[in-house]
């Protein structure tokens, strides 16, 4: 294994492990992402589910949640927490069957939904769907992979812990608690997967959305930014901006994200009390989840022209200003004036999408690029120009996805408070629908767009895995658009 | 809730904050200057600076920790204390309701003093009635109120419960149980098929006329207490007239049968706690007029 990026002495590093999510990181997206374009498409043309009930919205819509937050997703965290775990702390992962079976056991988890989502066997908790048998299996996987991680971080050979570790151990700590709880219930018999949750009424919602949040929390927060810390300052040669600002905002996001999940149900029977606090705390987040924003860019002080030759760096620097919107709109959202127009509107899956492709998406393709190369000992991609292209799909197809649900949230809040003189209502609910249909048709293209940039990716990895081809020359000057 | 849970509410929420704020002052640095010295650590090549906070950043998020402290000392949050206010979510509402209230009683009184009969024609409540139709009714009788499978058209002139204003209004507030009984294992597939003929030729249908004279026989003894003798129908009861070719679930022999042979519950849902008395009043003016333009 050709090892190009570090002049420093090093163990071999188990890179295995990490080469085969890095993998599945790509065949998972594209598999995800297909399903939401299909699932897209319906919401628009709602033919489109042939009539046959496991391609029916509701039960495609969780395997598209499921596939891209914990297939894809998933696979790119393990990928580069594995990768960097080894890198910063100068040791090989303790023990490879270990990370063996941690791989093996989440592409079973993943095909255990692939196959039950579509059956109909689910739980009914949004991004928890899962039923008990694959939920247990889940855990055991998580525990393994805390063991190899955290075994690992003891056995380092530096004095301290990389910050990018900070925020992988706080994602896997969190996962495995939010993950338990949250899914803790009764089944009805050993051999059904029907399962009753423990929690009832209200409490099962404000638990279910405890949960719900801080999968975006630490999931899809923490975990990245842990990703964002190694392969920004990697990609861009820079020293990291700010030790301080990373310590500060570390402590202040974890201690801070576990409180936001009651302003997914602001004005409902949750008590005034608990929406009053998500809401507080959802505000106070802004600035926390803004410090990883403001450590990733300004390490680029010095390197911006590097942006003009390096669409690898492109990628993860666009992912981060997505990252700072979408966590602006976020506390913008929990104010509970702003939530009761967005609320049950196209706007809060715009401002996800947002968060999805934008920042979890491209920061995970960034550091893919980046890693693929290394793992398959080339000395590049086989091709730059492709990778650039796939930069300005990913970014035209997330900015048509967003904008459109912004205009259709927003024209749907609207349509249902309007009300006439007499005190009527203006609309009923289905000219609204007719309404946003322009707005569905939009997103069907975005996302198509990121999705085919998808198979770019797909081609180049296929492409620079291959040892009979030389990677093309690069550019000497990328276009830039 | 318990004082215990208040208080637990209250300590993990101060620590919570007085936590966030000791570590962002903690890490504050004085000289505001940018730095190009690192803090010595170095990791796979990566080293990090000792930059202070950005003073936007810094000041940001003081801003959003003294706002969120005084919106707990405003409104409820902090357990069981109600805030300076006294804000509730059902106080709003109610506030709101009251308001709208207050805004169109004028109206209200105005239209509930004038019969249904009154203001059917009236041009404002018609299209009042259409907006209400569209939001309350159109889900179920279609947003032209020409009805669907199982779902009787409005504007037919056809009622299966009587079309003067004081039964619409009847069937609104209170909402209806038709119940069609289930005659299959009574009258026996001979049975079914002999009635499905009989009623076909109530609405001088082509039939098998030896069938239809048996069917008549079944008819008589087990549907005419509903249906009446001639099969018109009963709108007391909601038996609908069988004579005059509209048919709710469908006037194919199939369909006919299917009923005949598993019977037909059909629900009208009550809308008096849904809906005020002045909307109501409004809605059967609209129902009323829909079959009378």
């Amino acid at each position: 294994m050709s090892e190009l990026n570090s002049a420093l002495e090093h163990p071999t590093y188990n890179y295995k492990v990490v080469r085969q999510f890095t993998v599945m990181t790509v065949v998972w997206g594209i598999v995800g992402m297909l399903v939401g374009v299909l699932i897209a498409a319906q919401l628009a043309w709602p033919a489109l589910n042939f009539d046959l009930p496991w391609l029916s919205f509701g039960r495609l819509r969780p395997l598209h949640t499921n596939a891209v937050i914990f297939a894809f997703g998933g696979s790119a965290l393990f990928a580069t927490s594995y990768y960097v775990v080894q890198r910063t702390c100068q040791v090989r992962l303790i023990s490879d069957k270990l990370a063996a079976i941690t791989f093996w056991g989440w592409q079973l988890v993943i095909l255990s939904a692939a196959i039950t989502l579509p059956l109909g066997i689910t739980s009914g908790k949004e991004y928890a769907e899962l039923q008990w048998p694959i939920d247990i299996l889940i855990t055991v996987v998580w525990v393994l992979y805390a063991i190899v991680f955290f075994g690992t971080i003891a056995k380092r050979k530096a004095d301290h812990i990389y910050v990018a570790n900070w925020f992988f151990g706080a994602f896997i700590i969190a996962v495995a608690i939010l993950h338990i709880i949250n899914s803790l219930a009764m089944p009805i018999a050993l051999n059904s997967f029907t399962a009753y949750s423990v929690y009832a009424g209200t409490v099962d919602a404000m638990v279910q959305w405890w949960y719900g949040h801080n999968a975006v929390g630490f999931f899809l927060t923490a975990g990245f930014l842990g990703m964002m810390y190694y392969f920004v300052p990697k990609q861009a040669g820079r020293p990291v901006y700010s030790y301080r600002l990373s310590i500060v905002h570390f402590w202040a996001l974890v201690a801070v994200y576990i409180w936001a999940g009651p302003h997914h149900l602001h004005y409902t029977a949750l008590p005034d009390w608990a929406q009053s606090l998500g809401m507080v705390m959802s505000l106070i987040l802004l600035a926390p989840s803004w410090g990883g924003m403001i450590n990733g860019m300004m390490t680029l002080s010095g390197a911006w022209h590097k942006l003009r030759t390096d669409p690898i760096l492109r990628f993860l620097v666009v992912s981060l200003s997505f990252y700072g919107m979408s966590t602006f709109e976020g506390p913008m959202m929990s104010i509970k004036t702003v939530n009761s127009l967005s609320h049950y509107t196209d706007w809060t899956i715009g401002h996800v999408h947002s968060g999805a492709l934008g920042w979890v998406a491209m920061i995970s393709i960034g550091a893919m690029y980046h890693l693929i190369p290394i793992l398959f000992g080339r000395e590049r991609m086989y091709s730059t120009s492709l990778i650039n292209a796939h930069f300005w799909m990913s970014t035209i197809g997330t900015v048509l996805y967003i904008t459109s649900m912004w205009v259709n949230g927003i024209l749907q809040g609207l349509m249902w408070r309007a009300y006439n003189q007499d005190g009527t209502l203006t609309y009923s609910f289905v000219e609204s629908v007719a309404a946003s249909y322009p707005g569905y048709v939009v997103r069907v293209m975005g996302g198509a767009i990121f999705f085919l940039g998808m198979l770019l990716m797909a081609y180049n990895l296929y492409m620079t895995s291959r040892k009979d081809v030389e990677p093309q020359a690069a550019p000497a000057v990328a276009s830039a658009a | 809730m318990a004082s215990f849970w208040s208080y637990w509410i209250i300590i993990l929420t101060t620590v919570t904050i007085v936590g966030i704020s000791w570590i962002l002052f903690a890490n504050r640095k004085r000289e505001q200057q940018s730095t190009d010295k690192t803090t010595g650590h170095v990791y796979d090549g990566i080293e990090e600076l000792d930059n202070p906070l950005p003073a936007w950043w810094f000041y940001m998020f003081v801003i959003t920790i003294v706002w969120g402290i005084g919106y707990l000392i405003v409104y409820p949050g902090m357990g069981n204390f109600a805030g300076a206010i006294g804000w509730t979510q059902v106080g709003q509402y109610d506030k709101e309701v009251a308001a709208a209230e207050e805004k169109y009683r004028d109206m209200r009184d105005r239209y509930l003093a004038l019969s249904v009969e009154e203001i059917a024609v009236d041009p404002a409540v018609r299209k009042m009635g259409m907006r209400l139709f569209a939001n309350n009714c159109a889900q179920c009788h279609g947003a032209d109120a020409g009805g669907a499978y199982g779902f009787p058209n409005l504007h037919d002139d056809d009622w299966i419960y009587g079309g003067d204003a004081a039964t619409i209004k009847a069937t609104l507030v209170n909402g209806r149980q038709a119940v069609m009984p289930a005659w299959g294992s009574i009258i026996g597939d001979e049975g079914i098929a002999d009635v499905t003929q009989y009623v076909l030729s109530l609405n001088g249908r082509d039939v098998d006329t030896g069938k239809a004279a048996a069917g008549e026989t079944v008819f008589q003894t087990y549907c005419v207490a509903c249906h009446g003798p001639d099969g018109t129908g009963n709108p007391a009861l909601g038996a609908p007239n069988l004579t005059n070719g509209v048919w709710l679930y469908g006037g194919s022999a199939e369909q006919i049968a299917q009923t005949l042979r598993s019977g037909r519950n059909g629900m009208m849902p009550a809308f008096k706690d849904t809906l005020s008395e002045d909307k109501i009043h409004i809605l059967t003016a609209y129902v009323y007029g829909l079959s009378r333009q």
